[in-house]
């Protein structure tokens, strides 16, 4: 390996099997109490033909095999705890442990959702205070904790400017999201009845604002706007944006995904916004976990603040309870309140910042990014000059000459130690390079980062083939996605006889 | 700030890289319209000890590490310490959405055995990585299903989770899905059979059943079945208690199986954050919505996992997505997959087993309002006092009761839905058998 | 660099047609193909139904996109390639032979005037490009 390589070096990692692999009939890793109860024969109760033989296939292992088990494959995976993830849009920053201890607290794990509201008063003076919060940062009126994730806070977002549209006598029948969107958005835009209309973004990677007014009508319901956007662009436009869209009726719908470029220096609510969504498990630190659980809070002014999901918080003279009586409510978007859990790792996060300690998070965020935007320019072709907020798009131009593209790009920086960044997004850019450091990252791990790039730049252009065939250092080497889709095995199945 | 790894020399020398003056400067091009001019309203940084006394505070102020009856959709389950050892490791705890298949064996791997077990449990030939919940589950089985016949027919029994129903009537307005409730025989608590011959049609895609039912009883899923093939209607089954998995047999005749995995090692939790399962049969494989994990070779051609078919989600065919869906609940999941480890197969049949005595044990006791046969939950009349009388009751011998059912079910305003797990006490069931039959 | 059979006609998103008779045998292009990466999944609509030019009558997915196609003719589906279903991979190795996605009777052949030659697809390439 390339003496260049300062932040990674091979190491023996740990083999194992599939639980399957391992079972051998018998082995257990759980006792249960003694029963202190007469047993029930279950066919007696419940009929013979509801009761399963066994279950097919289901391994048996010991505790020991087990704890080994997940600690081999947890040694296979890189996260946070070990280093950058330079994902544009993703926010990868540090998840506090502190919000892990008070998650765990059993008076808040053991609160069952239907508790009488008068013995949950501190579940629900979380939910109080965290909509509380999220309101003040986000400058708007009201907030809902319900949805479980981002894409869950747009449906319920766009559902929200439907039914504010319908009590006015007239849903509309499209959303206008421009080109540079996350697919979440028309997915979501299609879920709620809506068509979709592309919205081209201009040379300088900002929404056309002349288009945009030519084209909203009304027939056009909302725009789904990103702020900044996925080029880590501000719409230096908005204000005129919300104001188009208002004259003709329309809302303004931002996705906050990328929140983490505003907290403390622009408040979306201030800017026309009438209702967005957040990602906790981005913005504010809750962990990824290796897909999920997120959040997805949606924030609304006050004309959309009727329409919002049951139930809703209301504070009584006993103490805070649930309001049900929301006759223009959209209803339900999910069973009980929210992912409780998540919820107050965030404000976990956010009480531990405070404000001062948000907005430097944005500072931070931003400065990374034009730290790295700065030191990586004279190497890789940068498609839009706009100032970067916290996130900046490269494109892969230079080294497709030499028949390297962005995957390849990133497959190499396994081998330097880093988790790529997001290839291929936004599609209006070629051959992206999406890098998004955020404020958890030191001067030194950026100058680890900007060190592999160029070096990888270099070898794109001395020694391509070492870059087309990485990773080569990784314990997995690149795996087949074609043979993977064309042949999908999606669970494990014992060996014929 | 503790979570800011920089020092102001070393922000000074960034900025100097940018050649910019201070931190302002980058957002000098912001309009000054869109700026906020004051700091956010809200209280300075707390130290870690101030976080902690806040929600120690909080938790103070939640009833719970009493014996508790309530269930109907979240249920007290042992969790076996293993689960929280291996969720709290910084590779599962803090690692992201595996797209990297190199650097994310483990996650993946993790995945594909818990999409394996999930297909075990519920006898279907694939399963999803995750969904938010079980009650987000059901209208993506239903639109599933919509997408599968063409139709837009959904019949929705009225013993599924009164939760869960709202929830789909909010998904169905949107995509255009027709729902019809089908009602429930007062003797038994099961399903209308009658009345679901009735509703189901040529036009319905699907007919939705929980078993157990909301009311703790088991469904004859074989007949809905039948009379939803019949028709050409699929039926998914949902589940919300999934310890019963471990001794129902599971619906052969099932199309989609969308259920909850709380019961699997995820604490109650105020609600969330829990775990769905969407699960089908090969010939829907594509159309299942949500995160698929296949198996395959690296290039070395040693075994391998990695994120498939991702042609049918929202990052590729945006609009014509299968659903919108992007993150789901990976980290809860991989509870529910410890969980299963832990018990494995005969484990998983003790704890049912165990669920059933306990549950049984209490409703002997207790004046039954259903005749049906039941898991682990099961509604009771309050005959003497009304249902909220008989709480307060319970709650002086520091006892959480069931779940009076008047606001889901006005005609059973005068009864509750107890829930007894391998976690309840035989004292306090006595206890609350005592307050039941007390004038 | 593919040569475009020269007897087949091809729409501007990519697909093409070669004329027996009646018969109308669709796919989609060399250029197609190769921009789609390699095909793992085709799906097709049913035999029997009816195409109609411009419209959608299957799609092609791999790993990383999904394309619709488009029919460059109206007619009744006679038949869909069934070898596709078991290996999509021919379609990336023989788009304009046998990756072939479709056998349509043509109602209408005059809708053959309205699409372009070999010649002019590949210059219509050029400019794309």
């Amino acid at each position: 390996m390339s003496e260049r390589i300062r932040k990674a070096r091979t190491h023996v990692s740990q083999n194992e099997p599939l639980l399957f692999e391992l079972s051998s009939p018998g082995k257990k890793a759980y006792q249960l109490p003694p029963l202190d109860v007469p047993a029930v024969d279950p066919a007696a109760a419940l009929g013979p033909r509801n009761i399963r033989a066994g279950i097919e296939g289901f391994p048996e292992v010991s505790e020991v095999e087990g704890m080994r088990h997940f600690s081999r494959l947890a040694s296979w995976n890189y996260a946070i705890d070990l280093g950058m993830y330079p994902l544009g849009s993703c926010t990868m920053k540090y998840n506090p442990r502190i919000n892990e201890k008070v998650a765990a607290l059993e008076g808040l794990t053991l609160a069952h959702p239907y508790l009488p509201e008068a013995l949950a008063q501190g579940a629900l003076e979380i939910l109080a205070r965290l909509e509380a919060a999220l309101a003040e940062i986000t400058g708007t009126d009201a907030v809902t904790l319900q949805p479980a994730a981002g894409a869950h806070g747009e449906l319920t977002g766009i559902l929200l400017v439907r039914a504010y549209l319908e009590a006015r006598g007239d849903p509309r029948k499209k959303i206008l999201i421009p080109d540079s969107a996350h697919g979440t958005n028309p997915a979501t835009a299609a879920m709620a009845g809506y068509t979709v209309e592309n919205l081209r973004s201009n040379e300088r990677g900002m929404l056309d604002v002349e288009n945009l007014a030519r084209v909203v009508n009304e027939e056009v319901a909302a725009l789904m706007l990103t702020n900044p956007n996925t080029l880590g662009v501000f719409e230096e436009n908005i204000c005129r944006i919300a104001d188009i869209l208002h004259a003709r009726g329309a809302l303004l719908y931002l996705d906050g995904a990328n929140t983490n470029a505003l907290l403390g220096v622009t408040r979306p609510g201030d800017t026309g916004v009438d209702v967005m969504h957040l990602n906790l498990h981005k913005t504010f630190s809750t962990p990824h976990g290796g897909g999920g659980p997120g959040s997805g809070p949606v924030a609304v002014k006050q004309h959309l603040e009727p329409f919002l999901p049951v139930p809703r918080l209301k504070h009584t003279d006993t103490g805070w309870a649930f309001d049900y009586d929301r006759p223009q409510s959209i209803g339900r978007v999910r069973a009980f309140y929210g992912n409780f859990g998540v919820l107050v790792r965030a404000l976990a996060y956010i009480l531990a910042c405070g404000s001062e300690g948000l907005r430097q998070a944005t500072l931070d965020a931003v400065l990374n990014a034009n730290y790295l935007r700065q030191g990586l320019m004279p190497y890789y072709e940068m498609p839009h000059q706009a100032p970067s907020m916290h996130e900046c798009v490269f494109s892969d131009a230079r080294q497709t000459a030499r028949g390297v593209h962005t995957m390849d790009i990133a497959k190499r920086l396994l081998d330097y130690g880093f988790h790529p960044y997001t290839v291929s997004f936004p599609l209006i850019v070629p051959g992206a390079m999406m890098i998004e450091p955020t404020e958890s990252e030191s001067k030194h791990e950026l100058d680890l980062f900007i060190d592999a790039l160029i070096s990888i730049a270099r070898e794109a252009e001395e020694d391509p083939e070492r870059v087309l065939k990485a990773p080569h250092a990784t314990r997995t080497a690149r795996v087949d996605e074609v043979t993977a889709a064309r042949k999908p095995v999606l669970r494990w199945r014992p060996a014929s006889p | 700030m503790r979570y800011l790894p920089k020092s102001e020399a070393e922000r000074g020398q960034m900025l100097a890289a940018c050649g910019l003056a201070s931190a302002e400067d980058l957002f000098a091009h912001l309009p000054p319209a869109t700026r906020l001019r004051r700091p956010l309203a809200l209280d300075p940084g707390k130290s870690e000890y101030e976080v902690v006394d806040y929600f120690r505070a909080r938790a103070a102020e939640n009833l719970t590490g009493c014996p508790c009856f309530l269930g109907a959709g979240a249920y007290f389950h042992y969790r076996p310490v293993l689960v929280d050892t291996v969720v709290s490791r910084g590779e599962f705890l803090t690692s992201y959405t595996p797209y990297q298949a190199e650097i994310s064996q483990g996650t993946l791997t993790a995945i594909f055995e818990f999409q394996t077990m999930l297909c075990q449990l519920t006898g279907m030939d694939a399963a999803n990585a995750s969904m938010y919940d079980g009650s987000t589950a059901v209208p993506e089985a239903a639109m599933m299903a919509a997408r599968i016949t063409g139709r837009r027919g959904v019949v929705a029994a009225r013993t599924l989770h009164p939760e869960y129903r709202a929830v789909l009537e909010t998904y169905a307005r949107n995509r255009v899905l027709a729902v019809q409730v089908c009602g429930y025989c007062p003797g038994s608590g099961r399903l209308d059979l009658e009345d679901l011959e009735r509703k189901v049609t040529d036009g319905t895609a699907a007919v939705i059943v929980q078993s157990p039912n909301f009311f703790g009883i088991i469904e004859d899923l074989r007949a809905a079945a039948d009379l939803a093939h019949r028709q050409g209607a699929l039926l998914v089954w949902v589940f919300t208690e999934a310890v019963a998995l471990g001794l129902l047999a599971p619906l052969a005749d099932a199309d989609i199986v969308a259920g909850e995995l709380q019961s699997f090692a995820i604490a109650p939790s105020f609600g969330g954050p829990y775990a769905g399962v969407l699960a089908a049969k090969e010939r829907y494989m594509r159309q299942l919505p949500g995160r698929l994990v296949g198996e395959t070779k690296d290039a070395r051609g040693h075994r391998a996992y990695c994120l498939t078919l991702a042609a049918r989600e929202q990052h590729i065919r945006r609009e014509k997505a299968t659903s919108n869906i992007c993150t789901n609940q990976a980290l809860v999941a991989l509870m529910a997959t410890v969980f299963m480890t832990v018990y494995g197969k005969q484990g998983l049949r003790e704890l049912a087993e165990q669920n059933l005595a306990k549950a049984h044990y209490l409703a002997e006791k207790l004046p039954l309002r259903f005749t049906g046969p039941f898991f682990n939950e099961f509604v009771a009349e309050a005959r003497n006092r009304p249902p909220e009388a008989l709480n307060a009751a319970l709650l002086a011998r520091k006892l959480i009761g069931g779940l009076p059912l008047g606001r889901f079910y006005p005609e059973l305003a005068g009864s509750m839905l107890l829930c007894a797990t391998e976690t309840s006490p035989r004292e306090a069931m006595d206890a609350v058998a005592e307050e039941f039959s007390r004038e | 660099m593919s040569t475009y059979p020269a007897n087949y006609w091809y729409t501007r998103e990519h697909e093409w047609v070669r004329v027996e008779g009646e018969i109308g045998t669709v796919g989609i292009t060399f250029h197609a193909q190769k921009e789609l990466g390699d095909i793992v999944y085709v799906e097709m609509v049913k035999v029997g139904s009816q195409a109609e030019m411009g419209k959608r009558i299957g799609e092609v997915e791999s790993v990383k996109a999904v394309s619709d196609i488009f029919s460059p003719v109206s007619g009744e589906v006679l038949e869909v390639n069934a070898a596709l279903t078991d290996a999509p991979e021919i379609l990336n190795q023989d788009p304009h032979g046998a990756g072939w996605l479709a056998r349509i009777r043509m109602s209408a052949p005059e809708e053959l005037g309205r699409l372009m030659s070999a010649a002019d697809y590949e210059a219509y390439l050029g400019e794309e490009t």
